[in-house]
């Protein structure tokens, strides 16, 4: 049988508000645990919360940036449940009122296009941060447990998607999509490996022309996007094989494990929690003008499927090209930057940002804002391929210490010797000396085998430890030849 | 006539015509804590040391030639459902028995920057649940005009406190009744302020949509000057209302001509004792008798106030009581299996009856399923009831009706019949689903007990209510005392 999958995903962004949600403790990350609370954040009896407008605001843009729909009217309930980390045994955040409804993410799918809804955006706060100690680190088991509550309170803006994805690939696409809005917006910092962003994903099959929904399992500890990718092609495969097995599929929640590359049971159904929603009494509604919205629309930054038409149309950059260089906000910048300085053809600054540049920052998991190379490092690198002065193969080798030393290209260049050859009588000794040594090139080349020019190209640049310019070493060979 | 026994504003005079020091007037009010205190229990917490201080800070005030607030140097008692930094609060309950506050509520650190000198923290039903005080965790206190008798709730030490002359004034919280009914039965003046003109930061939620901070004075006149100081926005809590702060003292203009007065039949009608009855309507009859325009009115919804007030209230304080769990401060079974464990028995442990029988009931009414009939309901039943009041508002300046159905009860006699207890707060209860003003003034007496006149007002009239307070004050001049 033919099956095709439903998946919704459930994603978390902390916003980048620099006070908490409710109180005035600062959202900073990673200090000692429990120096950023007072009485509201550490719900301590009597206290009141008081609503972030800036994170309100956020929330809003981030409804406007995909499209939704903006409630004029909307409302913080509790969500009533006991856990340690919870400092009031109930979390602040939205139920049948959220700040935005009715959103979509377009994705480019490379050969398709297909849009994602997203039914709402709302907010509500985190909660601590548990540390179980003894045991095997995890809640059974320990010892006792230690509360950091540094993170309660901090902004979270929920957005729910459509069950409308179809494939492991495209749920990557839209979470990396969502990011790339999330960033150009400057709302959050998006990462998922601080936790800054954490994405749960519901998936379920059906048979192929169904209309019904299975029964769905929510995947959990999600942890980078190739993880969300790989859960869910795993987890549409054993539920297949569940399927044609005979076996059925059972409602509940289950962990992903990355380095098994399996998911397992966490929590099933019969553990479902009745969260008692209801109005928080101690926050009033939050009710907005139109005028208002309408404010925060025109704020708006260029987004990323706005940047990804300009790049083409004003660079001329193919589709895909300009959506890689669109995703991340400061990857487009570092493009326009390095372009208003190049001048140069614009598909050659692409090649390198999202070739060798991003090669290298996938390696070493950094930004580009987090290195030393600047658009003035790209653009002078560049130029001097252009002018003839090192090579392309020269440019990626001295690649990595602009990287790490941030020196410019040519005074590198310089140190190291490692200008190109251009003086023709020079390279031509050094022709003839490797035609003299390689007779059986020479002949298979005369014979038509266009390959042993490759060889004999190669035994140049071998002796000239690659600073020949390639375009002279080819003309003097077939000169010579 | 001792210190004690006199109210903020004859004290203020005196200290400022420097005829007596705070100092004295602390140790008169201690005097009398000494002599009475074992028989009435109003208090839970008596904070003599730094009573004395704050005393002291304000007699060099006073020498160094300051001008003093109309508060400073008033010997004041808290009810212990506000926190204050340093000083233990329990609110009445086990699972806060050694809790010590790290910051003081808005409502008290307003009166502390104005000098009150404070004597402790009172009595009360455990977090403010109970019409009787005798849901403290600690013990039940005593109506001083007879020992026998409750003194009202769930306010009780608060109300005894200031009726035994154990503090110049005093403040309580009124969720349903809770510093009205207590006034009622100990003969002082107590009232339930507009919901949000005083600040709920600090005050230990028990039911957050319908929980006010207010004054118990020896008479209107201290009432409206307490209230001066206690209300005011404040940015810590978002229920609270921007206002210009008026002078209220200024309301207390002594003439009733022309002020419409409405007596809602529902609140006169069964269940209420027919010689309270007939004390409240001599009490109408002198405000009509002195220029008032007195009618019956009708606010049929009220009717429903009770099952709605049983279902809201209940709902917000399962959720505000969350956090009592164990982990982070108050209470905690020392041997606890698990988790679970602890949750379970911290709370069955630190919990008296009435809270976890409100925690049910509240549970049970926000759970899936049950919230539209219930919460729901209750919530539209709250909407009917404003506009109800919002009408007789159209025709009426006040509305007046009994504080209390009956004088105060015998310890014990109700304590096994929830019901009947629910149904002392049954003419309080509307005003807070409402969020208007309400006060008791003493209005007569029965069988040596006294009754209270509930003087009810539209959103934000203080002024008014306050202003038909005082002329009924005035005019009905009641100067009885405890015996104690
Ligand atoms: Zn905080």
């Amino acid at each position: 049988m033919e099956f095709e999958s439903i998946i919704g995903l459930e994603i978390h962004v902390e916003l980048a508000t620099k006070s908490k949600m409710f109180c005035a403790c600062s959202t900073r990350f990673g200090e000692e645990p429990n120096t950023q609370t007072c009485p509201v954040c550490l719900g301590l009896p009597g206290s009141l919360p008081v609503a972030n407008e800036k994170a309100i605001e956020y929330v809003i843009k981030s409804g406007l940036a995909v499209g939704c729909d903006i409630s004029l009217y909307s409302v913080f309930h509790r969500k009533n449940y006991f856990y340690p980390d919870m400092p009031k045994n109930y979390q602040i955040s939205q139920y049948d009122l959220p700040l935005c409804v009715n959103g979509h993410i377009d994705l480019d799918m490379e050969g398709y296009e297909t849009r994602i809804g997203i039914t709402r955006i709302h907010l509500e706060e985190d909660t601590g941060k548990l540390i179980h100690v003894g045991g095997a680190g995890r809640i059974a088991g320990a010892e006792y447990s230690l509360v950091d509550f540094n993170r309660a309170g901090v902004p979270l803006m929920e957005i729910v998607s459509e069950p409308d994805i179809r494939t492991p690939e495209e749920a990557k696409a839209y979470a990396q999509k969502l990011r790339s809005i999330l960033l150009a917006l400057g709302v959050s910092d998006v990462s998922m490996e601080k936790g800054s962003m954490r994405v749960d994903a519901n998936v379920s099959i059906r048979p192929k022309g169904s209309t019904e929904f299975g029964v769905k399992t929510e995947l959990k500890n999600l942890n980078s996007f190739r993880s969300l990718q790989r859960a869910l092609a795993y987890e549409i495969e054993r539920q297949k094989k569940a399927i044609e097995a005979g076996e059925v599929i059972v409602q509940e929640t289950r962990h992903w494990d990355e380095n098994k590359g399996v998911t397992s049971t966490l929590r099933t159904k019969e553990y479902a929690h009745d969260y008692r929603y209801f109005p928080d009494p101690d926050l009033v509604p939050m009710e907005f003008k139109s005028d208002w919205i309408e404010k925060l629309r025109a704020e708006l930054p260029e987004l990323p499927d706005e940047r990804k038409q300009r790049f083409m149309k004003d660079y001329g950059l193919p589709a895909h090209d300009a959506r890689l260089l669109t995703e991340d906000k400061p990857m487009g910048d570092f493009f326009e930057e390095t372009i208003a300085l190049y001048k140069g053809d614009p598909k050659f600054v692409s090649n390198w940002l999202l070739g060798d540049i991003s090669y290298y920052l996938n390696t070493e998991n950094l930004e580009i804002d987090e290195t030393a190379i600047t658009p003035r490092h790209l653009a002078d690198l560049l130029r001097l391929i252009d002018q003839g002065v090192i090579s392309g193969k020269i440019a990626k080798e001295i690649f990595p210490e602009i990287f790490e030393t941030g020196k410019l290209p040519q005074v590198i260049v310089e140190e190291k010797g490692m200008t190109q050859i251009s003086d023709e009588s020079e390279i031509s000794s050094i022709v003839d000396l490797v035609l003299q040594e390689n007779p059986g090139a020479v002949k298979e080349y005369r014979e038509g085998k266009e390959r042993a020019l490759g060889f004999l190209v190669g035994q140049v640049m071998r002796l000239t430890k690659g600073r020949a310019n390639p375009q002279l070493v080819n003309r003097l060979l077939r000169e010579k030849l | 006539m001792e210190l004690y026994q006199m109210t903020i504003h004859e004290l203020h005079e005196k200290l400022v015509a420097k005829e007596i020091s705070a100092k004295e007037i602390t140790e008169s009010v201690f005097s009398r804590i000494d002599k009475v205190e074992d028989k009435v229990k109003a208090y839970l917490l008596i904070t003599r040391d730094t009573a004395f201080e704050q005393a002291k800070d304000i007699d060099e005030k006073i020498a160094a030639g300051e001008k003093i607030s109309p508060l400073a140097g008033i010997p004041a008692a808290i009810k212990d459902v506000m926190c204050t930094r340093g000083v233990r609060t329990t609110c009445g309950s086990k699972i806060l028995e050694n809790y010590v506050p790290v910051y003081t509520s808005t409502a008290v650190e307003n009166l502390l920057r104005e000098g009150i000198v404070m004597t402790g923290k009172t009595n009360m039903d455990e977090f403010a649940m109970g019409s009787s005080n005798e849901n403290s965790r600690f013990f039940p206190t005593h109506n001083p005009w007879d020992l026998e008798r409750v003194p009202g709730g769930s306010s009780g030490g608060s109300a005894a406190a200031v009726a035994a002359d154990e503090a110049i004034f005093s403040l309580g919280s009124d969720t349903g009744g809770s510093i009205r009914q207590p006034a009622a039965l100990c003969g002082v003046v107590g009232m339930k302020p507009t919901y949000g003109l005083v600040s709920r930061y600090g005050l230990i939620a028990f039911a957050s949509s319908l929980d006010q901070i207010g004054p118990f004075t020896k008479d209107v006149t201290d009432c409206a000057i307490v209230l001066n100081y206690l209300i005011g926005h404040d940015p810590m809590d978002s229920t609270s209302v921007k206002i210009d702060k008026p002078d209220y003292t200024k309301a207390l203009v002594g003439d009733l001509k022309g002020i419409r007065i409405g007596v809602p039949k529902e609140l006169m009608a069964e269940g209420i004792d027919s010689q309270v009855k007939s004390v409240v309507e001599n009490a109408i009859r002198i405000l009509a008798e002195n220029g008032a325009l007195v009618a019956e009115t009708s606010l049929p919804n009220l009717a429903y106030a009770l099952s709605a007030y049983y279902i809201i209230a209940p709902a917000e304080a399962s959720s505000n009581l969350a956090r009592f769990d164990g982990v982070r401060y108050g209470y905690r079974v020392p041997d606890a299996e698990d988790l679970m464990d602890m949750y379970m028995r911290t709370r069955a442990e630190g919990f008296g009856d009435e809270v976890k029988r409100r925690i049910m009931l509240g549970t049970y009414a926000l759970s899936a399923g049950y919230y539209e009939a219930y919460y729901g309901r209750a919530q539209k039943v709250r909407t009917l009831i404003i506009n109800d009041f919002n009408r007789a508002f159209d025709e009426f300046d006040v509305l007046v009706s009994p504080t209390s159905p009956t004088t105060a009860f015998k310890i014990g006699e109700r304590i096994a019949d929830p019901l009947q207890m629910y149904l002392s707060d049954i003419c309080t209860i509307p005003v807070n689903l409402a969020g208007i003003p309400g006060i008791s003034v003493p209005c007569g007496m029965v069988d040596g007990l006294p009754v209270g006149l509930q003087i009810i007002g539209k959103s934000l009239g203080e002024e008014m209510v306050l202003r038909v307070a005082y002329n009924f004050e005035q005019l009905f001049g009641w100067k009885e005392k405890p015996n104690l």
